[in-house]
């Protein structure tokens, strides 16, 4: 045990503010993150992450609540991006790349400003996150945060499944697919600026993406998908967390390493993971016995046999 | 009662027009209970755009749609859909199942909670377009065929009075084909629901089709099949002699030569046997 988890681990208070911060960030990123991998709102998500940079960086800047900056640069750009239009998909991509880039030319000026004016890191908090330092209040609005966002994923469930699939059917349901995009959109602006406070704005869409991609990959029905994507992401926030505190004791610096680092690597491993069953299944076709054991093969494949 | 039974649609002096092109000229015509209408015209006649009229997904500049007697109202759901050229995804953890059961109450907000007699009507619904052996895949693994019939699914399973398909045939095998129409014959017998369907092919359709509404150049003619493929009828429409031949079964619309045939629906291959 002692192995696994060097002195402290379970008495620290950050640690255990980093734990539950991570939990809450890993289950909402999920929820949304499934839908909007359904969506093929994965750039818009990422882009939303570079808006939250601007808004963290301005908050530090300003000495505001870097959560609330981030979640209100977050919504800007959400807002903006629908207001360009998002009803085709090419133009979808043209308004998320224009905000994106506007607001990283406002990320550069304000981190700029912050570095020039304090020599705490904030740059480094804001693009790689600050789990560790996360104070209670800070814990308490992300866990509220988090619940409006989780009802909203769970409100829009149905409508939002259905557009998915196929947005033309679900406009000739009546169901007002710009309307539940549009609140989709913002739940999503939210989960990012959430996400942003815990792993750090750059690298909220690993945590939005990876965990959702991952289990798209092995689920069959979506509220499936949504729960092991939930258990991903906690599994790797908490992996990360306590790889990241037990660092400090073996890194010939002395020093943790970042958390990010390890979770959003966990993410991606285990993003690999399922990637396993599709790869075995695909070297298992190759095999002419198994294709001849489980379903009848391809016409065209068992003709190019009979030649042979 | 007596009376006659009141149109499922009634679709009256329809006009589009796309920035200065007339899309659909006045346009008229009923879809009645039980009824098979096949809504017949080559490509890019504005088949797609009637439908998205009568769904409310397009608005027209002159006419009305009726449904059932009253002005069509965007949430309507007495209509079921199946739209043209669905692309679904592989990579959606979708079932068959899945998709029919939003059929039923995808409009509704919250998580799906169904009950034991809707979970009872989905594998009805599923049974009843012989969709129950690949219930489990995810419908974007599925063939043409197979996923016609689970759209086909997830549109009868609110009960319509109406079913809407846009070129549900198109880009499928021969045999698919057959099993579509059969299918939708039995639903029309089965419910009475009323069924209009778009095709650039009509031959498929002839041993099923109550009623023919056949588009061209933005006008449309509506009738029985004996009514309406008849050259002097499709002559006027056309706007130029066409003749329409009666072989083994089968009808083929023909403009003499040199005349411009872009506008002429898919002809069968001949085949003779």
């Amino acid at each position: 045990m002692q192995l696994l988890f060097e002195p402290g681990f379970f008495s620290n208070a950050s640690v255990r503010g980093a734990l539950v911060l991570g939990a809450i960030v890993a289950v909402v990123s999920a929820a949304v993150g499934v839908f909007t991998v359904l969506r093929s709102q994965s750039f818009a998500g990422h882009a939303l992450t570079d808006v939250a940079t601007t808004g963290g960086a301005a908050a530090t800047y300003y000495g505001v609540s870097v959560l609330a900056g981030f979640i209100s640069a977050s919504v800007i750009g959400a807002g903006s991006i629908e207001a360009i239009g998002t009803h085709r998909v090419r133009r979808r991509d043209i308004a998320t790349g224009i905000v994106l880039g506007a607001a990283t030319g406002l990320s550069a000026l304000f981190l700029w400003l912050d570095s020039s004016t304090s020599t705490t890191g904030a740059t480094q908090q804001i693009l790689f996150g600050s789990i560790f330092s996360v104070t209670g209040s800070t814990v308490l609005d992300a866990s509220i945060l988090g619940a409006a966002i989780l009802l909203v994923v769970a409100l829009l469930w149905r409508p939002l499944l259905l557009s998915a699939v196929s947005t033309e059917i679900a406009a000739a349901r009546g169901i007002r697919t710009k309307l539940i995009g549009l609140l989709f959109t913002l739940a999503l602006a939210v989960t990012v600026g959430l996400t942003s406070i815990a792993i750090g704005s750059i690298l909220s869409t690993a945590l939005l993406i990876g965990p959702a991609a991952a289990a798209l990959r092995v689920t069959r029905t979506v509220v499936r998908a949504v729960s092991l994507a939930c258990a991903l992401g906690i599994a790797a926030t908490w992996l990360g967390i306590l790889f990241a505190y037990d660092s400090k004791y073996w890194s010939s610096s002395g020093n943790a390493l970042p958390v990010s680092f390890f979770i959003v690597s966990i993410v991606f491993f285990l993003y690999l993971l399922t990637g396993l069953p599709a790869l075995r299944r695909r070297f298992a076709r190759r095999t002419p016995t198994s294709v001849q054991g489980t379903r009848p093969a391809p016409q065209a494949a068992s003709a190019a046999m009979r030649t042979q | 009662m007596v009376r006659e039974a009141r149109a499922v649609l009634e679709v009256d002096d329809v006009s589009v027009s796309f920035s200065g092109r007339t899309i659909l000229d006045h346009v008229s015509f009923e879809v009645r209970p039980g009824e098979f209408t096949g809504l017949i015209g080559s490509n890019g006649v504005g088949k797609t755009t009637l439908l998205r009229v009568i769904l409310g997904l397009q608005k027209s500049s002159t006419g009305a749609v009726r449904i059932l007697g009253a002005p069509r109202s965007r949430s309507s759901r007495s209509i079921g859909y199946v739209p043209q050229k669905v692309l679904l995804d592989p990579d959606v953890p979708v079932r068959a199942r899945d998709l029919v059961a939003l059929g039923l109450d995808a409009h509704r907000i919250g998580l799906p909670r169904r009950s034991a007699a809707q979970r009872e009507l989905v594998e009805r619904t599923l049974d009843e377009v012989d969709a129950t052996s690949f219930a489990d895949a995810r419908v974007g693994s599925l063939s043409g065929g197979e996923q016609q019939r689970v759209l086909i699914a997830h549109a009868l399973i609110s009960r319509p009075q109406l079913l809407l398909l846009d070129e549900p045939l198109a880009n499928l095998d021969p045999k698919s084909v057959q099993e579509i129409v059969a299918l939708l014959h039995r639903v029309v017998i089965d419910h009475g629901v009323a069924v209009l369907l778009s095709a650039h092919e009509m031959n498929s359709l002839l041993p099923v089709m109550d009623r023919v509404v056949y588009v061209t150049g933005g006008r449309a003619a509506s009738g029985t099949t004996d009514e309406v493929i008849r050259s002097d009828v499709l002559s006027a429409l056309y706007g130029h002699h066409v003749d329409v031949l009666q072989l083994h079964g089968r009808v083929l619309v023909v403009a003499e030569p040199g005349a411009a045939t872009d506008d002429l629906p898919a002809h069968p291959t001949l085949q003779l046997d």
